[in-house]
């Protein structure tokens, strides 16, 4: 079996942005750059496979500027085999991701893709139920549990109401959510031999995808802050608040 | 202009977060179509019918339906959705699963967990863990919407009588089977349409001392939360995280009880009305967003809340 993995270069979790002046969007200047973490969830889960010996290959790809190679090198120290690097402006939008996605799915002859649920950062839940759609392929989306049975694959979703356990034939996309597995961290003579782990580059160009643009942002603003309220001092003082002065009790 | 509101259901009743889909829906324009695609559904097409703003209600009615598989849904939504300039699902697991699906098969971008309409074509929405609002344009000929329910009233439930028309259009895909699923049970009140919710979070050290929660929650009438941190340690089930990557919840009265305050856990919860928060540590970032702090114990706090609410 021949693993994708579909890593986004986001801004670190632990950053709060804040919105430009201008409100064309937030400030990352000099912010902390990282993995999204719900893709080190899938990075994590592919090797599981190769190293459970269902899986052959493990592939990542990154697509967005030349940075992205930070990204790429984390997921090869951590155990995957080689990358792809798709070279396009940073911000592209999911449609134009999952397009990327399935044109090398094809060329690479993929039996499993693996993405993350959500980017932090766009928040948007979307590329692995559209790159599912394109390829006509069956989806498991907020995956915390993935089996290979039988030729096929079973995957335990995590829903509103609680869990659900479907079965999906192959190829397929699956999407992690957090409770997957728990990733591992990279070791040195892995981070040194990951160093020579080769990385091919494409564009959008290469794989005769169009990327444009669907949705324009017209503007981004800070949400309304809440301000701190007041310390009570004992619980009678606070249930004589909620009752008398915000009346929610 | 016409749209199309994806039904939330699970074959018996229609769930409350299609309510303020159509909210959403009448927002943009009219008229609003249901469509419920089910099995043995038939009391689900007669809720939706009786929803205020609802035009039609179409019931595509199939054994393939039966666990809103996403791959047979989306390609009848997709088949018929030509027809729309707006589909519209509410942002529940459900919504998620289905309607990227339907947007790449229209060709389309998929707009996720709107909080608000501009207009026909200008919508706003949450990004980075609701630190910003971005307000996005769409030219695509449909627009694909998942709405955080939240952030719109619920419509009426009752006094319409919108036709119900039969579907017979199935798109059954022998891609994905559904094995089962493991649904949590409580007589509580719904999370995400709780008027109150308490959630608990690492401070609480066990699942068995949520029992704590579950004493004042019995007094108020409250639906129970958690931390991401409350889950993973396995105090509660998945389905209880409050958060980014979560359930976003916005009750009259939020109680948040050992849990720190996270940008990820703040982001689905503080456009609740009151927030109280209980932190033995005065420092904790949840109390930037409080409007009542309480710093104690809450092995101390909640027995007495329990007792003397
Ligand atoms: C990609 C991503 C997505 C995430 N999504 C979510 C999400 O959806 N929801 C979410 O909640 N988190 C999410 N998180 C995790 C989040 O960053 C925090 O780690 C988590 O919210 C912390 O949970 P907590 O506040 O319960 O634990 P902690 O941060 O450990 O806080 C525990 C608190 O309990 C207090 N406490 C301890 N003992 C007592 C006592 N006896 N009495 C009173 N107070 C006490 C402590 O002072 C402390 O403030 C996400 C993280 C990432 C990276
Ligand atoms: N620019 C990108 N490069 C690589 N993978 C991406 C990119 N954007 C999104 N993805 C993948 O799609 C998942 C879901 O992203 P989204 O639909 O944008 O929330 C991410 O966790 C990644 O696995």
């Amino acid at each position: 079996m021949k693993i994708l993995v579909a890593v986004k270069r986001v801004v670190d979790a632990n950053v709060k942005v804040r919105v430009k002046a201008d409100n064309s969007g937030v400030d990352l200047t000099n912010a902390k750059m990282a993995i999204n973490p719900f893709c080190e969830i899938a990075v994590e889960e592919a090797i599981r496979l190769k190293e459970k010996g269902q899986a052959d290959e493990v592939i990542v790809v990154s697509i967005g500027d030349k940075a992205c190679h930070e990204q790429i090198r984390t997921a090869l120290a951590l155990g995957a085999d080689r990358g792809i690097h798709v070279e396009a402006q940073d911000g592209l939008q999911p449609l134009a991701v999952a397009k990327l996605l399935h044109a090398i799915v094809q060329r690479e002859s993929i039996d499993l893709v693996l993405v993350g649920k959500q980017s932090i950062d766009s928040d948007n839940n979307q590329v692995a139920q559209m790159l599912a759609a394109l390829g006509g392929m069956p989806q498991g989306t907020f995956a915390c549990g993935v089996e290979v049975q039988d030729g096929k694959l079973k995957v335990v979703r995590e829903i509103d109401g609680g869990e659900q356990t479907i079965l999906l034939s192959l190829p397929a996309v699956v999407s992690t959510d957090l409770r997957l597995n728990e990733p591992r961290y990279a070791s040195l003579p892995n981070i040194m031999k990951a160093k020579k782990k080769p990385i091919d580059s494409l564009t959008p160009a290469d794989l005769g995808v169009s990327v444009a643009a669907r949705l324009r942002t017209v503007s981004v603003e800070p949400p309304p802050e809440r301000s701190a309220g007041i310390k009570v001092a004992s619980v009678d003082e606070l249930i004589t608040r909620l009752k008398t002065e915000a009346k929610v009790i | 202009m016409k749209i199309l509101v994806i039904a939330e259901h699970d074959n018996l009743s229609l769930k409350p977060a299609t309510l303020s889909t159509v909210t959403a829906a009448l927002a943009i324009g009219q008229p609003v179509d249901v469509l419920v695609a089910g099995a043995a559904c038939a009391s689900v097409a007669n809720a939706a019918a009786a929803v205020a703003g609802v035009s039609r209600v179409l019931v595509a009615d199939h054994p393939a339906h039966a666990a809103q598989l996403a791959e047979s849904i989306a390609a009848l939504v997709a088949e018929i959705g030509t027809q729309y300039t707006h589909i519209l699902a509410a942002a529940t697991t459900t919504g998620k699963n289905l309607l990227p699906r339907v947007a790449a098969l229209l060709d389309v971008a998929q707009i996720s967990e709107i909080v608000a309409v501009k207009s026909a074509d200008t919508f706003v929405r949450p990004i980075y863990a609701g630190n910003a609002l971005a307000t996005v344009q769409s030219d695509d000929p449909v627009k694909v919407i998942t709405v955080r329910t939240t952030a719109f009233a619920e419509a009426a439930s009752a006094g319409n009588a919108a036709a119900v028309e039969p579907l017979n259009v199935v798109k059954e895909q022998a891609l994905s089977a559904f094995v089962g699923q493991q649904l949590s049970t409580s007589e509580r009140p719904e999370l995400t349409a709780a008027s109150v919710v308490i959630s608990g979070g690492r401070g609480m050290q066990s699942g068995e001392n949520f029992v704590l929660i579950e004493k004042v929650a019995d007094k108020l009438g409250a639906a129970i939360g958690a931390s991401r941190a409350a889950v993973d340690a396995g105090f509660v089930p998945n389905d209880m995280q409050v958060g980014q990557t979560g359930k976003i919840v916005a009750p009259e009265l939020y109680i948040a009880v050992g849990i720190s305050g996270a940008i990820q856990h703040l982001a689905g919860m503080k456009d609740s009305k009151v927030i109280v928060a209980i932190n033995k540590d005065a420092e904790a970032p949840i109390f930037q967003v409080a409007d009542y702090g309480l710093v104690d114990d809450l092995f101390k706090v909640l027995p007495e809340l329990a007792e003397k609410l």
